[in-house]
């Protein structure tokens, strides 16, 4: 009896450890962002529809926006563009696009061609905006409130689920409504 | 005499054969490493070694399993850029590694920081490494105990 109580006590430790790593692997290896809860990263960029202007994240404070990080050379943004166009009709959280290391001119005619989601555009093209904001593949998606708190992030294309589940019931006014 | 030394002679070209061919396969082997991923030079051999310290050290977010040091992906390559300018500006390595660990989590970093949540990872080894030589005295104590009856019958045959 006794030479069976230490292998099963080590296999049962072995299969907690394993099952809390298995209930703990990132998502479909995404990485939780230590940005959550803490102040969005500053910048002061070029503006994609004006380069002589600059966009800043000082511009910013004092609203929801949600940020979004794209770039005509990534397939995913194309698919999610439509969700973006229709996150701009309902007119819930103006969307804040960072043209990261694009070509400026085809990031303008992407926008003609496909019709323009953004408030504004920032232009990233060196990437150093992008690693403040721990980007690492677009399209990815931040969700900052009025403090300039980073409250939510997505990677990957925004689908109607994220929508609907993370991003509408965080803002106040919706969240109220309901 | 004459034999011998044609030996010597003999075994004197066969060392330099297996040297040659020792050189060629340790350059087969380098030349992939000396590849054009990342042809960074810094200004002096020991920023040097501090870079490639840290670029392979440091995770590529995109790849996952691979350094940055080793990725070609654009990620990779501004994030070394990144590590270099710090490097050039004089921070040190503790400073690269909190920068890019504030921005993409400890999940960047290969070898994690000894912190409250990471403190097992660290310490599972050595307290493994306990109890194995705990087992290992307990069983040899077992052993060493047994030792005086097994050699009986072998004392008796030397003293005859």
């Amino acid at each position: 009896m006794n030479r069976f109580l230490l292998p099963a006590g080590i296999f049962a430790l072995l299969a907690v450890v394993l099952a809390i790593g298995i209930k703990h692997s990132p998502d479909k290896g995404i990485i939780k962002s230590p940005l959550l809860g803490r102040s969005a990263p500053q910048f002061s960029l070029p503006d994609l529809a004006d380069p002589a202007r600059t966009v800043s994240s000082a511009q910013l404070k004092g609203r929801w926006y949600l940020f979004n990080v794209w770039g005509t050379w990534c397939g995913e943004c194309r698919a999610e563009h439509d969700m973006l166009l229709q996150v701009q009709r309902s007119a819930e959280v103006p969307l804040i696009g960072l043209d990261w290391k694009d070509d400026d001119t085809q990031a303008r005619a992407w926008l003609t061609q496909l019709g323009n989601p953004y408030d504004v555009v920032a232009v990233d093209r060196s990437g150093r905006i992008a690693i403040d904001w721990g980007v690492y593949g677009a399209p990815e998606t931040f969700l900052v409130n009025p403090q300039g708190i980073v409250v939510f992030k997505h990677v990957g294309a925004l689908t109607p689920e994220v929508w609907m589940r993370d991003i509408l019931p965080r803002l106040p006014h919706v969240a109220a409504k309901t | 005499m004459a034999r011998r030394s044609s030996t010597r002679i003999a075994s004197s070209t066969w060392r330099g054969v297996r040297r040659a061919v020792l050189a060629a396969a340790v350059a087969l082997l380098l030349a992939p490493a000396a590849g054009a991923v990342d042809p960074t030079q810094m200004p002096t051999p020991e920023l040097q070694a501090r870079y490639e310290g840290l670029t392979h050290e440091l995770r590529c977010m995109q790849c996952q399993n691979e350094a940055i040091a080793d990725s070609p992906v654009d990620l990779a390559a501004d994030l070394r850029r990144q590590v270099r300018d710090m490097l050039l500006a004089g921070k040190s390595d503790q400073d690269v590694r909190e920068f890019m660990a504030a921005r993409y989590g400890d999940f960047i970093l290969f070898r994690p920081r000894f912190a409250p949540r990471t403190a097992w990872l660290w310490l599972a080894p050595g307290v493994l490494l306990l109890v194995g030589a705990l087992v290992s005295w307990r069983i040899v104590r077992a052993r060493t105990a047994l030792v005086p009856l097994d050699n009986e019958p072998l004392e008796e045959d030397v003293s005859r």
